[in-house]
């Protein structure tokens, strides 16, 4: 290990709080989201564990309302948005540009301070009883019929949209301004091209989440009558503002996964990119793509039939760009010399659920079929196929990949395999079933259900539990590997990339010479290995 | 220090988009209900005082010039100029904010407001009855406004209906307005610190980009007034006069 490195270079709380390196404020994120992921989780466990029966035993009706709902909101807007982006995509992506930092380091920092703020509302929110509003605040529920402090958490989720907005523009920036000489477009890693696509959607999504929140919340405070019927409103423009931005943010949530399967694919197949160009420019199409398919979630609100038909066929065209990495990907795995180390087991895991994942949405984007499946746990199944099998194992998968460039240190790779082995089954456990419950039209958020679904139920919860075993193991783990791991080194992947060639972990600047690039991105298989630039 | 600014400027232009956006949403959510219940949007904006709305987008076009006028200084290194121009700049802000202030209590005192609790307790269309004389304008503007229109007088139960639609019209009218002046609230606060930082005299030809970007801010929250004052205030005005 190097002698002098970010984690060492200066000392004390105040030098990790006021910190301005890109390094530290993405380890601030990574505990930060990892405890709302954990507040998240604890959630899901009640929600499985009062669906254990069928007669609602465990918790009150509106006390289940209630863990669904937070379930969903810490999830999404606490831990699905900023996970990728804010604790790997801060991390390397300066790293894989060749810049010093991000583009606006005052802005980064601050942005994990809007996202504690956004936390901190969340919290309060939860300590005021919690909202039962589902985590997509439709009215009436979250208007003229709640009781539930909604107008503190919907702060907390523009304060948590906010930071996501200071992420994205300083990603867009530092990539059209700081990358390093010889780093062309045509040769910008993958994970940074994906991270590229989702600021676009971050920037220009999330303000419309925001002043949709802001209308709620001046709705609730002063009764301006924009979304309540009773004030004269429109429930459904809710519906399409917000998911103006939220679907959109589907996409948010599974492009920089994408981003990090493309690393991990083409290291651990030491194989080229197969196709670099589609997988790029399919991230940017789906960016584009995912602006005009919002009304698919309101198939059944009572849109028009016309335009209903549109969207169905515009939610098909945004499969095509997503079928062209999946196909890229495996063409690139195609005779590639693979190994299976644990951060390639948790690609080749998203290739397969997200493939599901993204064929059952197909269903659900045809009208005939998702009148029969809408609301069901069809769709619940369907997206945390994207949401978990996608977007969490990404996340894994590219925590494990960069571990030891972020501590210098390796994890154990033997319990790394088995956790992310019970990770596999645990989540195919958990949620193959609710496709079947859901075709079967078990209707989602209920907290009771007729006594024949109680097997596939009782089914999903054992899952749930084996899976809850699969991410505690990695956060033992990784502690452990904090005070015991064997020494990384520089590049213990032999990865490309520009992370790579600096120290592990990196100098508080990244790069004792401005590194200058010369080859395209993934150039494996070239004669000789590329000197290593300290 | 040229790429610093580069990514600044940059970074401040993005930073706008994602503001468009932001109002972009309110504005289509205006312009929805503008089409579904036209007839009161017409009523409640002929209701609003297009003279002070006139009044107040002279001053911020006023303002966006000595806030260029400020940039053209810290760009000639200009110390005295640029603190003029600051402070009428901020001069100029204020007074819109003032007239605003003055706009809103008016319609607060004329019960045009939304909602059930602002104000005296009680719903604009509670507890003023239609037929209080505060009230009555909006109903007599729509009857002038269909005789003059040439249309069909419309029936009291359709005045009274359109009426209680207008309070969706005001809803849109403090929305957009409150969000636009809570953005002029956030200018003046960066142009007090431009202010202080112009005073210590640290802008010059060389490092002008506060200034620069504090302008760009500036002249995005005039345009968006450039916009709001024809959608909320000169709604088919042309016949009934103002």
């Amino acid at each position: 290990m190097p002698e002098k490195h970010y984690l060492n270079d200066n000392y004390g709380i105040r030098s990790w709080l006021l910190t301005k390196d890109h390094k530290r404020i993405a380890i601030l994120y990574l505990i930060s989201v990892s405890v709302m992921f954990f507040v998240g989780g604890i959630f899901a466990a009640l929600v499985r564990l009062q669906l254990l029966t069928p007669n609602a035993e465990l918790f009150q009706r509106d006390t289940y309302n209630k863990l669904f709902s937070e379930h969903g909101i810490n999830m999404v807007f606490f831990f699905l948005v900023p996970s990728v982006p804010a604790i790997l995509g801060n991390f390397v992506l300066p790293l894989m540009v060749g810049a010093k930092d991000l583009a606006f380091p005052k802005i980064n920092l601050m942005s994990w301070y809007i996202y504690i703020v956004g936390a901190a509302f969340s919290f309060a929110a939860l300590c005021a009883g919690g909202v039962d509003t589902g985590w997509t605040f439709y009215p009436p529920y979250s208007t003229g019929y709640a009781k539930t402090p909604v107008t503190l958490l919907a702060i907390g989720v523009i304060f948590a949209g906010f930071s996501s907005i200071f992420t994205g523009l300083n990603f867009i920036v530092t990539v059209h301004r700081m990358r390093a000489p010889g780093l062309t477009w045509g040769r910008l890693p993958l994970f940074v091209w994906a991270n590229y696509a989702t600021s676009i959607i971050m920037i220009l999504g999330t303000p419309v989440l925001a002043i949709t929140l802001i209308l709620l919340a001046l709705e609730r405070a002063f009764h301006i009558g924009i979304f309540d019927p009773r004030l004269g409103g429109d429930p459904v423009l809710f519906q399409h503002m917000f998911w103006f931005y939220s679907h959109p943010a589907v996409y948010i949530m599974i492009l920089p996964g994408m981003g990090v399967i493309s690393e991990l694919v083409t290291c651990f197949s030491r194989k080229r990119a197969f196709g670099y160009p589609f997988i790029a420019f399919s991230s940017l199409a789906i960016a584009v793509f995912g602006f005009v398919v919002w009304a698919h979630h309101m198939f059944v609100a009572g849109i028009s039939t016309y335009s209903a038909l549109v969207f169905s066929l515009l939610s098909f065209a945004v499969a095509i760009p997503s079928a062209v990495k999946v196909f890229n990907w495996t063409a690139t795995m195609y005779k590639g010399s693979i190994s299976l180390e644990t951060p390639m087991l948790y690609a080749l895991a998203f290739i397969g659920l997200f493939t599901i994942g993204g064929l059952t949405g197909l269903f659900l984007a045809a009208l005939g079929m998702d009148i029969h499946i809408h609301d069901t746990y069809f769709v619940i199944a369907h997206f945390h196929y994207i949401m978990v099998g996608g977007m969490v194992t990404a996340y894994l998968g590219g925590l494990h990949f960069w571990w030891p460039k972020m501590t210098g240190r390796m994890y154990p790779e033997a319990w790394a395999k088995l956790s992310a082995l019970i990770v596999f089954i645990g989540f195919n456990l958990t949620f193959f079933p609710q496709f079947i419950l859901g075709y079967l039209g078990m209707p989602r958020r209920y907290a009771a259900y007729p006594p024949e679904f109680q097997v596939l139920n009782v089914l999903s919860s054992a899952g749930a539990s084996i899976l809850a075993i699969g991410f505690l193991l990695p956060a033992i783990y990784f502690m452990y590997s904090l005070a015991y791991g064997e020494p990384a080194g520089d590049n213990p992947w032999n990865a490309k990339g520009l992370e790579w060639q600096t120290t592990s972990p990196p100098p508080t600047h990244n790069f004792h010479h401005t590194p200058v690039v010369t080859e395209e991105a993934y150039n494996y298989g070239a004669p000789e290995e590329v000197p290593v630039a300290h | 220090m040229d790429q610093q600014r580069e990514a600044s400027t940059f970074g401040m232009w993005v930073f706008l988009l994602t503001e468009i956006m932001m109002f972009g949403g309110l504005f289509g959510a205006y312009l929805i209900y503008r089409i579904k219940y036209y007839d009161a949007f017409v009523a409640g904006s002929t209701s609003i005082s297009v003279n002070w709305g006139f009044a107040n987008t002279l001053v911020l076009i006023g303002s966006s010039f000595t806030m260029a006028m400020a940039v053209w200084a810290a760009q000639k290194g200009n110390r005295k100029w640029q603190i003029n121009f600051l402070i009428l700049t901020m001069i100029l802000g204020t007074v819109f904010l003032l007239i605003k202030a003055k706009e809103y209590y008016d319609k607060y005192e004329e019960c045009h407001i939304p909602g059930h609790i602002i104000g005296k307790g009680f719903n604009a269309w509670g507890g003023c009855k239609l037929d209080d004389p505060k009230l009555g304008n909006i109903a007599e503007e729509m009857q002038e406004h269909a005789r003059n229109s040439r249309r069909p007088v419309p029936a009291d139960a359709f005045v009274e209906q359109t009426a209680k639609q207008t309070e969706i019209f005001f809803s849109f009218y403090f929305a957009m307005t409150g969000l636009h002046a809570f953005h002029m609230v956030i200018g003046l606060g960066l142009l007090s610190w431009l202010l202080f930082r112009a005073w210590r005299g640290q802008f010059g030809p060389d490092y002008f980009t506060p200034v620069e970007l504090g302008g760009l801010y500036w002249h995005f929250v005039d345009i968006v007034w450039i916009y709001l004052f024809p959608l909320l205030y000169l709604i088919n005005r042309t016949r009934t006069g103002i």
